[in-house]
């Protein structure tokens, strides 16, 4: 009799734990732990209350619940695979594993699996063509937008004009931070200036030698693809070589309030590029109070709300939740495959109509994907830091990448990777 | 003398200040090597955890308040007070001396007499446990700590520099700080290890457990001690990184930076820690502004590496170490 009622424990116990059949899975390769955990938390925060708000708020989506699978990658390449295999059954319907590395190996093996890849300012920039990367989407930015951004920028704070100039680009010497360089050395023949390329090994907690080069050097202005603590030794080392703050300029992995704060006053006037909007002035966050943090069902301690990063992971899952509308008025049914929701990625549009909507007005570019562009219009804001008020400012509105430029590199590396895979182009 | 020439001499300074900062984490593995023959893998963890519960108390940070919110659905996060840098840095080596006590109770005491493989093997475990309970205790946001030391450069040797050669040098007044630090720590320990009837036991030890353990000398006691005293260089070494780069979790990774001087200084030799690291600091910068540029730059995590084992290929036991002969 014990046996039978422990038994019966343990399978409701199972089943109680277990998703309904119908729910929509969405896995969260996250990182909470190891020297990423700083960024990986608000994001990984961000992404699962925003799917907690539809589901208090609205019952989910289309009338089915969304239950986040979370699998610690720790921002390793070898677990973030890991981590997808062993979340991949029983309906994943997409990925987002905050992770260039990760991406790299998921690319083939989503494809195989026919599980969409959602990879927002990271991952494989050529995966914009839709044409040879069906199963990925990395709208509405990417890499190489973020650069050629930068670089637009600094034409317009110079007339146009960067002849002679020099710019150091300090990147994380990974597969992540080496994406800029092509794009940064096409644009610096286009404009006439010099790209001083400056590497810093992971994790970046010392850069002595990097900064000291970069005070011989005399760079116009630096450039920097960081992450984690890199970016925050960075900024202090430019601080203590009286380097100006407002000619350093990051990446948007490389403007959190975690990459400012430590150097305090010494920070103040950092640029960073950004995907989207920022503070608190968005509707959105009061639902995320009311029916997430004071609910009780925050994904964290619900004190990183409204953070750069937060935003990020919450804007992450606002376009995929998107894309499941999509995917459920496209197949006419609330309970999506993969398969289904890949089509919803594709044929998908926000608005900035829609956007106002759902609480976030001019927060993000809008946009609107086809089989052939999985990228987006690739725009993006720069953003400021105010170190006494301890807060990021918007100082442009968007500004659009220079496509003439980065088309040719997008097509010329798709072209590549469908050759060494037999990839045969969609989309005629 | 030409431009370039100065800017290797300033590099040279810089990595023999960066070399300091290495010294300052070698030197807590060293104290316990020297006294247990145990290489503590938890010395990198030991600094990060020491930092964290400096900002912790200093920011008046309520400790596991992510899980008693939890449990009693709670949102206590801080008392509203805060605490001086000062009282705060005496605190937490409190808490470190504590913790030395409960590694003695809960894992040496019951090791004694094992293989040094089972003792490391127990110091890995005592890392990745303190790596979460730190985490669970005070949160794995960034945090920055400012106990006020002065950070950036130091415009009086520029300006000298500057009128003298016509090249200012850059030095971060951080990493003087550092320097005069660690110099104290060093004369501290000397004197302690000299003068003091526990130093004295503590080299006891260290040359001979069993003979020590003849003439009284308690090795419970003297475990606590070491380990007081390697918590509280930790603690040294998290304020000094962590007032550079924040305080998180890339904190603990610093003892990588340790590892290579501890190979080239010696792993029982204090005054070694201090060389090994100014050599290894000046090496790696050297190299990489030297041969850096040829190979695409970003050589200092391995070049400290291959120059350690270039001076074990020559001197096995470190510049320092001592040399072990075994008689068959």
């Amino acid at each position: 009799m014990k046996k039978a009622l422990a038994a019966l424990a343990a399978a409701t116990m199972l089943m109680t734990s277990m998703p309904a059949s119908a729910d929509l899975i969405v896995p969260n390769l996250s990182y909470r732990t190891g020297p990423y955990a700083p960024g990986g938390i608000p994001y990984a925060d961000g992404f699962n209350d925003y799917f907690t708000l539809l589901n208090q708020r609205d019952g989910g989506i289309g009338g089915e619940k969304v239950v986040i699978r979370e699998c610690e990658t720790a921002y390793n390449t070898e677990k973030g695979v890991e981590c997808y295999e062993a979340t991949k059954g029983g309906g994943a319907l997409v990925y987002n594993p905050l992770s260039t590395g990760i991406t790299y190996q998921l690319i083939p093996k989503t494809a195989a699996d026919g599980i969409p890849l959602y990879t927002p300012g990271y991952g494989r920039t050529s995966a914009a063509n839709g044409k040879v990367f069906e199963w990925v989407f990395n709208y509405p930015s990417n890499y190489w937008d973020a650069a050629s951004v930068a670089i637009r920028y600094l034409l317009n704070e110079n007339k146009g004009d960067l002849k002679g100039k020099k710019i150091a680009l300090v990147y994380h010497n990974s597969a992540y931070g080496k994406e800029p360089i092509r794009t940064l050395t096409e644009l610096s023949k286009k404009h006439g200036f010099t790209l001083v390329q400056v590497p810093v090994d992971h994790p970046g907690q010392e850069q002595k030698s990097q900064w000291l080069q970069i005070r011989r050097e005399k760079p116009d202005y630096v450039v920097m693809w960081g992450w984690g603590v890199m970016n925050a030794v960075a900024i202090q080392e430019a601080a203590n070589i009286n380097y100006p703050m407002k000619n350093f300029i990051g990446v948007w992995w490389s403007g959190s309030e975690n990459d400012v704060l430590p150097a305090g006053m010494g920070a103040d006037g950092y640029k960073s590029l950004a995907m989207h909007g920022t503070g608190m002035d968005y509707p959105v966050y009061q639902d995320i109070k009311k029916y997430v943090i004071d609910a009780g069902k925050a994904s964290g301690a619900g004190d990183q709300v409204g953070s750069v990063l937060y935003s990020r992971g919450m804007y992450a899952a606002l376009v995929i939740s998107e894309a499941i509308r999509k995917a459920q008025a496209i197949s006419g049914k609330a309970a999506i495959t993969a398969a289904d929701l890949r089509n919803g990625f594709e044929q998908l549009e926000i608005t900035e109509a829609r956007m106002a909507e759902l609480g976030l007005p001019k927060f993000g570019q809008p946009f609107k994907a086809t089989c052939a562009d999985h990228g987006g219009p690739g725009a993006a804001l720069i953003q400021q830091w105010d170190a006494k008020a301890k807060k990021w400012s918007l100082v442009t509105d968007f500004i659009a990448p220079d496509d003439d430029v980065l088309t040719p590199l997008i097509m010329e590396d798709s072209a590549a990777y469908a050759k060494e895979n037999n990839i045969a182009e969609r989309c005629k | 003398m030409p431009e370039t020439v100065f800017y290797a001499l300033e590099v040279m300074l810089n990595g023999l200040m960066a070399g300091i900062m290495y010294a300052l984490v070698a030197l807590g593995f060293v104290l316990i090597f020297k006294a247990s023959g145990i290489f503590n893998y938890a010395q990198g963890v030991l600094a990060l955890f020491a930092a964290l519960t400096l900002v912790g108390i200093m920011e008046g940070q309520v400790p596991f308040a992510h899980l008693i919110n939890a449990i009693f659905g709670t949102s206590f996060h801080t008392f509203g007070f805060k605490v001086p840098a000062l009282v705060a840095i005496l605190i937490t080596a409190a808490i470190m001396t504590l913790l030395a006590v409960l590694v003695e109770r809960y894992i040496l005491k019951h090791l004694v007499n094992q293989e040094p493989i089972i003792l490391f093997m127990a110091t890995i475990g005592l890392a990745y446990f303190l790596e979460g309970f730190g985490d669970v205790m005070w949160g794995s946001d960034l945090k920055s700590l400012d106990v006020g030391l002065p950070k950036g450069i130091d415009e009086t040797i520029e300006s000298l520099t500057s009128d003298w050669f016509g090249y200012g040098f850059f030095i971060d007044r951080l990493d003087i700080v550092a320097a005069i630090v660690a110099a104290l720590l060093v004369a501290a320990l000397t004197l302690f290890s000299q003068y003091s009837k526990q130093g004295r036991a503590l080299r006891a030890v260290a040359d001979d457990h069993q003979a020590a353990l003849s003439v009284g000398i308690s090795l419970r006691f003297i475990w606590v001690l070491v380990w007081s005293i390697a918590g509280i260089v930790a603690l040294v070494a998290g304020i000094m990184w962590g007032s550079k780069s924040g305080v998180q979790f890339s904190l603990s990774l610093i003892a990588l930076k340790a590892l290579p001087v501890l190979m080239l200084g010696g792993f029982t030799s204090i005054p070694g820690a201090i060389v090994g690291g100014l050599i290894i600091g000046m090496g790696e910068k050297l190299f990489e502004f030297l041969i850096g540029p040829l190979v695409g730059g970003a050589t200092e995590n391995w070049f400290a590496y291959v120059l350690a084992l270039v001076f074990l290929v020559f001197r096995p036991q470190g510049l320092f170490g001592e040399r072990i002969i075994e008689r068959v």
